[in-house]
């Protein structure tokens, strides 16, 4: 790409490169933005079916238009800072979420080849991308100066922690069957069996442990709007909430397309439908597995926290523990360790 | 090559500045935010030397857990900055002093180094072109130093324990779920059928 600019603009090459890199991230987070508002869309038509309304209809055909309605009326609102809060803290913390939400897609391979950066150490830039979503949380949570934001931002710091460790676990047992860590090599190492399928209940732990991660219902303890008002994003307004709401969908969508890359096989074809292009099987499994995260909000109770505490220590923790132990005892055993 | 050379100043000049900040930040959480940039500049620094797993782990480890419970810890605090400020001047020439002999030792063992010339050749070689970062890291650890390695997860857990003991305390009075004891609670345990006649109570 960069080659051809430098042919057709007439450009020094190092300009060609640099212009190269910016195309490339426009056309994965220009689309990955769009999503996010067609995601509410999707999110708030899925509910309503379950809860056998109609959702959002008037604005636009079938209420297409809403989610752009919705940001414009959050773009113009004014954006209200606490006279109590500490400025520079609480203008920064929505910032920093979203761009942790934007950054980690710079890894996340859409095809063969087809990725911004690859990274021998992909899985772990993911890794460490996701656990620091709780900065954004924890900063917003202290800086509002308010009691419910504050407790929100404590709970969400103790449970993205908590999580953290089992879905470490779970990237072990992955990263053993695959002898990478990089991820186009994962998603290869996938062409003939998705880990989904001899690894199932390492994929239920992390999906639910994903759902935890972002915050979603049933552990969505950190806004719980029945305890704490809105929790941590009690006292934004504005641009900053809005920043805030994008960040959480985009991280979902992350938690997603994480998901198909360790579990579903990320751009590998499904059985029997070989002619799908690469980068659109990816993107059909990030939608269905977002239906599911919307399925699960639309479906189950909030848990209570200590409860929430006691599935990710006492239940997830020693379980993909031992699963890792048998996955390297298996390996090992029979002597399948990938080299 | 000027971009990363560039890419090292900034990296090493926002580290060294976000360091000083550490310390003299007024408002302790800014503090610990300030430690955060600090190791984040850090994990930049072992990228450009070619350490991309390090600088991984330095994220993940520090910044995603260490310093995520220092701010929990630093948040809950409820300081006087005033009460804290007191006792400064009485106490500056004590640390003045404090800080002046840690330098002059500092200098003493400086003054006195003497550079190796046989520790070049055992010195660990840089990572071979072949294999990637975190196999020649597994490579050196689990072969080589592979007791050394274990015997440190040891200390670790003895740590993990002890901290675990420390804290751990059963107070009267707090109500915990017991599942064992809900799932395994009957019908005709908890619920009674009684007739009630009209005008007696029960």
């Amino acid at each position: 790409m960069a080659d051809f600019l430098a042919l057709h603009l007439g450009l020094p090459l190092a300009g060609a490169t640099l212009l190269a890199i910016i195309l490339k991230i426009l056309v994965i987070t220009v689309p990955l933005l769009i999503a996010m508002a067609m995601m509410t869309y999707m999110e708030r038509k899925v509910l309503a079916a379950i809860q056998l309304r109609q959702g959002p209809i008037l604005v636009g055909p079938f209420g297409l238009l809403q989610p752009f309605a919705d940001g414009l009326k959050l773009l113009t609102k004014e954006t209200i800072i606490p006279a109590g809060a500490n400025r520079a803290v609480f203008l920064i913390a929505p910032m920093l979420t979203f761009i942790m939400a934007l950054i980690a897609w710079a890894v996340i391979p859409f095809g063969e080849g087809l990725v911004l950066s690859d990274l021998n150490v992909g899985v772990l830039y993911l890794f460490a991308i996701s656990s620091l979503g709780v900065y954004g949380i924890i900063m917003s949570g202290w800086a509002s100066n308010s009691k419910y934001a504050f407790l929100g931002g404590l709970r969400s710091a103790a449970q993205m922690v908590s999580y953290e460790v089992s879905i470490g676990f779970v990237i072990i047992t992955v990263l053993l069957c695959v002898g990478s860590l990089n991820l186009s090599d994962i998603v290869r190492a996938q062409s003939h069996v998705w880990f989904c399928i001899p690894l199932f209940p390492m994929f239920v732990v992390f999906f639910i442990s994903a759902l935890a991660e972002t915050n979603r219902a049933p552990f969505d303890l950190p806004e719980g709007e029945s305890e704490l008002v809105g929790g941590f994003h009690t006292e934004y307004s504005a641009m900053t909430f809005a920043l805030f709401f994008l960040g959480e969908y985009i991280s979902m969508l992350l938690m997603s397309g994480m998901t198909s890359v360790l579990f579903l096989g990320g751009w590998q074809p499904f059985p029997f439908l070989g002619f799908i292009p690469g980068p659109l099987n990816l993107i059909i499994k990030i939608l269905l597995l977002m239906f599911v995260f919307i399925w699960v909000r639309g479906t189950l109770p909030r848990y209570r926290y200590d409860q929430l505490m006691r599935l990710g220590w006492k239940v997830f923790l020693p379980f993909s523990l031992i699963w890792v132990i048998l996955t390297a005892g298996f390996l090992v055993y029979f002597d399948k360790l990938p080299h | 090559m000027i971009l990363p050379a560039l890419a090292f100043y900034l990296f090493a000049a926002v580290l060294v500045l976000s360091g000083m900040l550490v310390i003299t930040a007024r408002n302790p959480v800014h503090s610990v935010l300030f430690l955060i940039l600090a190791f984040f500049n850090a994990a930049g620094l072992f990228v450009l030397i070619g350490a991309e797993f390090v600088a991984m782990i330095l994220v993940i480890v520090y910044v995603g857990a260490v310093a995520v419970l220092f701010l929990f810890v630093v948040m809950m605090l409820d300081i006087n900055f005033q009460e804290l400020r007191k006792g400064f001047l009485r106490y500056l020439p004590a640390g003045l002093a404090v800080g002046a002999a840690l330098l002059a030792e500092l200098g003493l063992v400086i003054s006195g180094w003497v550079y190796a010339g046989p520790a070049d050749s055992v010195r660990a070689a840089p990572t071979p072109e072949s294999v990637g970062n975190a196999q020649a890291l597994g490579d050196l650890l689990y072969t080589q130093y592979a007791y050394v390695f274990e015997a440190s997860g040891l200390v670790l857990l003895v740590a993990m324990i002890g901290a675990i003991v420390l804290t751990l305390r059963s107070r009267k009075g707090t109500r915990r779920q017991v599942i064992a004891d809900q799932v395994s609670r009957r019908r005709d345990d908890v619920v009674a059928v009684v007739k009630v006649r009209t005008g007696e109570g029960v």
